[in-house]
């Protein structure tokens, strides 16, 4: 009888989570959103610079540069505007991030590698395209 | 072709009176059988003034029960269409010999063998399978409903949305003549100018939009709405596979909407993605589309894997063999599945490392199945079997599955796929893998979860013979395609030379007329259930001496699911409380919170299919407007905030009540 007695006290659960989530997800503060919007703002800008300025003169460089700024305007967004870090949602936040970046990276890496293959053996003049 | 005005144009797009294939007199008499059957379905409902009951209780209903059963409904009205398709390219094909050019002109058949592949993966397999999930998940884990009611509906209708779609394209204009993944350059707008590709294309990308949001939706439940004790290795295998499928899902299904997105710009505003000319790669879409199309195969046989465990061990009496290694499998197969999409397209040009690459994490992932097969085995050992229709249909899975995982293996090997690449063995491999292992499940599933829903037991004669229709079936319609398909044989071929091919073909049409015997089966034993619903009344709640918490409430469940939210202890909750002495709790009910109904989910999906229909047939005032009404119905329906409600505790002890009533006489 005692664990019916748990059971009646377990009660109450419910199944329609409205409004506020009391399970432990972060909620950023104005100085967070802030410092976020500050440091996307000139992650932006000095892309924008670098090309028209012509800063760099080498435009594979610049690419590359570009290219750089946009992955830590990446995880600036993931950090101050998604509110990633490891204890968030009991962990489940980061297991979903490192199980995106990995199949992100497994789409990307598998499809260049995919494709630069298919040219090398199918079509020797498609090198030149 | 006559020439229409510009205010035609203008108000109809594409769309003129030749759009209509009044000519096809095969298509004429289905639109009037269709036709004919929809009116007598209105009239029937309009006499018994069921309108409002279905959409008060069903259409615009939150609850998961309600929605997991309309899933497996148009899983089955779908599988007619898919089926019907299959019946006449099988017909096709016995007869279409030597000078003989069958009943079938090539652009219809086109037509039928992109149909089948279309509706029986995104409108059948995937309706079942969310169907199984969105029923049986929030009971498996003493919740009272999903995370997210509201979206639950909403996925539902735009599913909907994409099968009523397809569905116009037989009588409005055509559909897509380019195979079931459509790849161009056929797919693009030099080769396939018509309408068929745009239905293809919006009908896939509004059902897409559902089937990820109903993968969202999962993923918050199980993480998030366990009872109380059920930590991740507590939970049922079922619910662990499901949340393995809507992973996949979450991340999967949006590579297919990017995919289809660049296919449609190239159709529509003539960017170059993936055609010949100006850099784009048609190749490049093969690989894309297989990057989703290799982790849906597991999206949809994971989620039957935890059917067939969740049958094994209830009809063995007892605990599933290597719970953890069945977990551990699983979650290792979510990881591998994206490793291995190159298999679809060896021949495509790349060299030795990188198939041999993708040949070999092919092979390695057979392992992971291979010991989920082992545990069925060891389940069943020294287990007390009851022959009961879903051990049948375990048993079926068990020994046709296998054969598919062979021919599989076999295909994996480059080499030999050279050889067997789009012929007819991959096509006996595929439906070997398919019918065996996740159509069987889904059998399963519904004569094992089928009392649970409907309070009663599915009729067993008709499910037997509908087993025995299906099997046999299955051996007969798909062995002659592994012989045609090493001799050479490729798919998609409408009309044959060799007459000496042809036996093969009338072995396997026969074999197609022995599932559709199946089919017709399930259908009388459904009928057959109905009527004899008194003699095969389950009144406890639990009729096969269940082991995890849906057998735990009662059959139907009520709308709450669970008075108290039950507390586990162990891995097989039920089983666990029934052998602890477990008595319901008859008073101290309280109040319980619910989600309300709401429209909003069948008037946006309606809109979006609004939209979907103006931009394949070019009316673009239409789609414009169809597009801001979305919108704004979105937005409207964020100001609704009557979006919940309590069941007074009273209802909930009347409930109960009639329950301890029901228990008491059985």
């Amino acid at each position: 009888m005692s664990q019916n007695q748990a059971e009646a006290q377990g009660g109450h659960h419910d199944a329609h989570h409205d409004g506020h989530d009391a399970h432990g997800a972060a909620h950023g503060s104005m100085r967070g959103y802030v410092t976020g919007f500050l440091l996307s703002v000139v992650l932006t800008a000095i892309p924008f610079w670098l090309v028209m300025n012509d800063v760099l003169s080498n435009s594979t460089l610049t690419a590359i540069v570009i290219m750089l700024f946009a992955a830590v305007q990446i995880v600036v967004h993931m950090v101050y505007f998604l509110h990633m870090n490891g204890r968030s949602e009991g962990g489940w936040t980061m297991l979903a991030l490192i199980f995106t970046i990995l199949i992100v990276a497994i789409a990307l890496a598998g499809s260049l590698w995919v494709m630069y293959h298919l040219n090398t053996n199918m079509m020797p003049d498609m090198h030149r395209m | 072709m006559t020439s229409y005005p510009d205010w035609w144009k203008f108000l109809f797009g594409r769309l003129t009176l030749e759009s209509f294939p009044y000519h096809e007199p095969i298509l004429v008499v289905t639109f009037a059988v269709v036709l004919l059957g929809g009116l007598a379905l209105v009239a029937l409902i309009t006499k018994y003034k069921l309108w409002g009951y279905l959409w008060h209780e069903w259409f615009t209903s939150v609850d998961h029960k309600k929605i997991g059963i309309m899933y497996m409904i148009l899983g089955v009205i779908m599988l007619l269409r898919g089926f019907a398709d299959a019946l006449m390219m099988r017909g096709q094909q016995a007869i279409a010999f030597a000078g003989n050019e069958g009943y079938l002109p090539p652009h219809h058949y086109d037509q039928i063998f992109t149909a089948h592949g279309v509706i029986m993966i995104f409108f059948v397999a995937m309706p079942f399978v969310t169907g199984l999930m969105n029923y049986v998940v929030p009971l498996q884990i003493g919740a009272r409903d999903v995370a997210f009611p509201f979206l639950n509906n909403f996925s539902f209708w735009m599913t909907v949305g994409g099968a009523v779609l397809i569905m116009a394209s037989l009588f409005i204009g055509e559909f897509a003549k380019v195979g079931w993944l459509a790849y161009p350059p056929l797919s693009g707008a030099a080769y396939s100018p018509g309408v068929g590709m745009d239905y293809y294309l919006w009908g896939l990308q509004i059902a897409g939009i559902g089937t990820t949001l109903s993968g969202v939706n999962l993923i918050a439940t199980i993480v998030k709405m366990r009872a109380p004790g059920m930590d991740m290795m507590k939970m049922p295998v079922f619910t662990w596979t499901s949340l393995c499928t809507n992973v996949l899902i979450v991340a999967t299904f949006p590579i297919l909407a990017a995919t289809l997105a660049l296919l449609t710009l190239d159709r529509y505003v003539g960017t170059n993605f993936f055609t010949n000319d100006l850099g784009g790669n048609p190749m490049m879409y093969v690989n894309l589309i297989w990057i989703w199309g290799h982790p849906e195969v597991y999206i949809l046989i994971l989620p039957i894997f935890g059917v067939y465990s969740e049958v094994a061990s209830t009809f063995c009496g007892k605990r599933l063999f290597g719970y953890a290694s069945m977990v551990y499998a699983t979650v290792v197969i979510t990881i591998l599945s994206y490793l291995v999409w190159l298999h679809h397209f060896f021949t495509m040009g790349s060299g030795a490392s990188v198939n041999s690459f993708f040949g070999i994490t092919t092979m390695i992932i057979s392992i992971p199945t291979g010991a989920k097969i082992f545990n069925w085995l060891f389940t069943m050992y020294r287990g007390r079997i009851r022959f009961e229709l879903p051990m049948m249909w375990l048993l079926a899975f068990m020994i046709t599955f296998v054969i598919g995982g062979m021919t599989g293996v076999m295909l994996a090997v480059p080499p030999a796929d050279f050889v067997l690449h789009n012929s007819l063995f991959l096509i006996a491999h595929f439906h070997n893998v398919i019918i065996g292992g996740v159509v069987f499940g889904v059998f399963a599933g519904i004569a094992y979860w089928f009392p649970k829903a409907f309070g009663f037991k599915l009729d067993r004669f008709w499910g037997v013979l509908s087993f025995w229709f299906w099997v046999i079936g299955f051996y007969v319609a798909f062995m002659p395609l592994y012989i045609l398909g090493l001799m050479g044989v490729t798919r998609r071929l409408s009309r044959f030379e060799d007459p000496s091919l042809q036996i093969w073909f009338v072995i396997a049409a026969m074999g197609a007329v022995l599932i559709a015997l199946g089919i017709a089966c399930f259908l009388i034993q459904i009928g057959v259930s109905i009527l004899r619903r008194e003699q095969l009344r389950d009144t406890t709640g639990d009729p096969w001496d269940g082991r995890t918490l849906e057998w735990s409430t009662s059959s139907p469940p009520p709308a709450y699911n669970f008075a108290f939210t039950p507390i586990v202890h162990d891995l097989d909750a039920w089983a666990d409380m029934k052998k602890r002495g477990y008595t319901r709790p008859l008073a101290g009910f309280r109040p319980i919170h619910m989600p309300r109904n709401t429209g909003a989910g069948v008037i946006i999906a309606g809109l979006a299919t609004l939209c979907g229909f103006a931009l394949i047939w070019y009316i673009w005032w239409l789609a414009a407007l169809s597009f801001v009404s979305v919108l704004a119905a979105v937005i409207i329906h964020t100001f609704n905030y009557d979006r919940d409600f309590h069941i007074a505790a009273d209802e909930v002890v009347q409930a109960e009540d009639a329950r301890t009533q029901l228990l008491a006489r059985a």
